[in-house]
């Protein structure tokens, strides 16, 4: 099942065991922005889509049908009352969502907009801020404001459950950088050396650190990728240092992107989806020439892989969370763009081709193998 | 009293018009959220502010004060702004 996030609804796209043949089936929530929508693989049945209308505050939907129904949670995510009353934070959307550790059922977490944490442990009914994080005084001030975020405001993202452990837990922020947790969230240490910032400002304040979207390999949780909004990254713990690893790939191209996603058994094979990140950053595939770029030996060479995609005058822009994999055999891939289409790769990107088009804009891919 | 409920907010509700109890216009509004969890926050932030384009009206007069005292006669209205784009 593939779930599409859109900024007008939320889609499922239900694929036959050759992944060749997809039935539509949505829209759900037409007219709400969907930030995120993801399938529990714990029991392949709790659908969870961060949702927002309008003016009206956000909410998290819940769905136990496969989204015959859907209920809002009871209490959503929502930042602590300010004793001061007028200077408290508020939530504006909830941006990412991931599932707890295999051990905790019905756990999940949230990242929202402006930068909060947040902790649910009945299946995404009611949720609880992580004061460790939301109040931790070093973090807000590497979080910036609003003025320093995204159009749509500053984010939490990559929301990363170690497999092996289940207090194990890597963060990251679209401003304030990455940051890692060894006790559940109630304490954190920053991930930053290495990474580059913007020329002109000092890359030891982690609030100019803008990390798109960073993965953990499942087959080695001690490796993570990271497109960053300057370059592409892999690190290998326990060393706190990232290497560029986007340098190799073409000049023309560059390393500027905003998803990552990672092979499901291999720790050395990645794909990208580069963007223009020249003057004013179209964010646009570069030349109008969308590619996405395979690395199948943790980044020391790229492989264009295109096949089937446009070759011209296709000016896309794939948001960080609109790029996923499966775990078939071979990797199916699947990516979403801003204009509303939705694509396939059954070989891992060797070939691609189009499962659906004129949705509206895409805001998240995600792959989910029903219970 | 009487609470008319705006269309975006009626999956909560299921209806239009629902009872709610309170002296203030706050305390009908934790009342709406002990009956239907979460619709509050739709419409009241976490630092206890009016979210942008929700209006109250109290028997027609619209107010942004959600102390307003109300007794059991009187009528809100709730109306939301859709923004979109």
């Amino acid at each position: 099942m593939v779930l599409i996030a859109t900024r007008k609804g939320a889609w499922l796209y239900h694929g036959d065991t050759a992944r060749k043949n997809w039935r539509a089936d949505g829209p759900h929530f037409l007219g709400h922005i969907v930030n995120h929508l993801v399938l529990d693989p714990r029991d392949g049945r709790t659908l969870l889509a961060a949702a927002k209308t309008g003016h009206l505050g956000p909410t998290i939907f819940r769905s136990t049908d496969f989204g015959r129904s859907w209920k809002e949670a009871a209490r959503p995510p929502a930042f602590a009352k300010d004793p001061n009353g007028e200077t408290g934070r508020v939530v504006d959307h909830t941006f990412w969502l991931t599932p707890g550790h295999a051990s905790e059922a019905n756990a999940w977490y949230a990242g929202t907009s402006p930068q909060g944490l947040f902790r649910s442990e009945d299946g995404g009914v009611t949720w609880e801020p992580i004061s460790g994080f939301n109040e931790n005084l070093q973090l807000r001030k590497w979080m910036g404001t609003v003025q320093d975020g995204t159009p749509d405001g500053p984010k939490l993202h990559s929301i990363i459950v170690d497999p092996r452990d289940p207090i194990h837990l890597y963060i990251a922020m679209s401003g304030g950088g990455v940051h890692e947790s060894v006790d559940r969230g109630r304490t954190w240490k920053p991930i930053a050396a290495g990474l580059e910032v913007v020329e002109g400002l000092d890359s030891t304040n982690l609030a100019f650190h803008d990390p798109h979207c960073v993965r953990l390999c499942p087959s080695n949780p001690d490796r993570l990728y990271q497109q960053n909004h300057c370059g592409i990254y892999r690190i290998d713990r326990p060393s706190d240092k990232w290497e560029r690893i986007g340098r190799t790939m073409p000049r023309r191209v560059g390393d500027i992107g905003f998803p990552m996603v990672v092979h499901p058994r291999d720790a050395d094979t990645a794909w990208v989806f580069p963007m223009d990140g020249s003057t004013v950053w179209p964010r646009t595939c570069p030349g109008g020439t969308p590619a996405a770029y395979v690395t199948r030996n943790g980044g020391k060479t790229w492989q264009r892989a295109a096949s089937g995609l446009p070759e011209r005058h296709a000016w896309w822009t794939v948001k960080r969370q609109a790029m996923a994999a499966d775990g078939s055999d071979p990797v199916g891939l699947y990516f979403g763009t801003t204009s509303g289409e939705l694509w396939s790769s059954r070989d891992e990107g060797r070939k691609w081709t189009r499962i659906a088009e004129h949705l509206p804009e895409i805001y998240a891919v995600e792959v989910g193998k029903p219970g | 009293m009487n609470v008319l409920i705006p269309a975006p907010l009626r999956s909560y509700t299921g209806r239009r018009q629902v009872e709610a109890i309170g002296s203030s216009l706050a305390a009908v509004l934790v009342d709406l959220d002990r009956q239907y969890p979460g619709i509050r926050f739709r419409m009241i932030n976490e630092q206890g502010r009016m979210r942008p384009h929700v209006r109250f009206f109290v028997n027609g007069v619209q107010t942004l004060d959600l102390s307003q005292p109300l007794c059991s006669a009187d009528e809100v209205l709730i109306v939301q702004a859709l923004s979109g784009g």
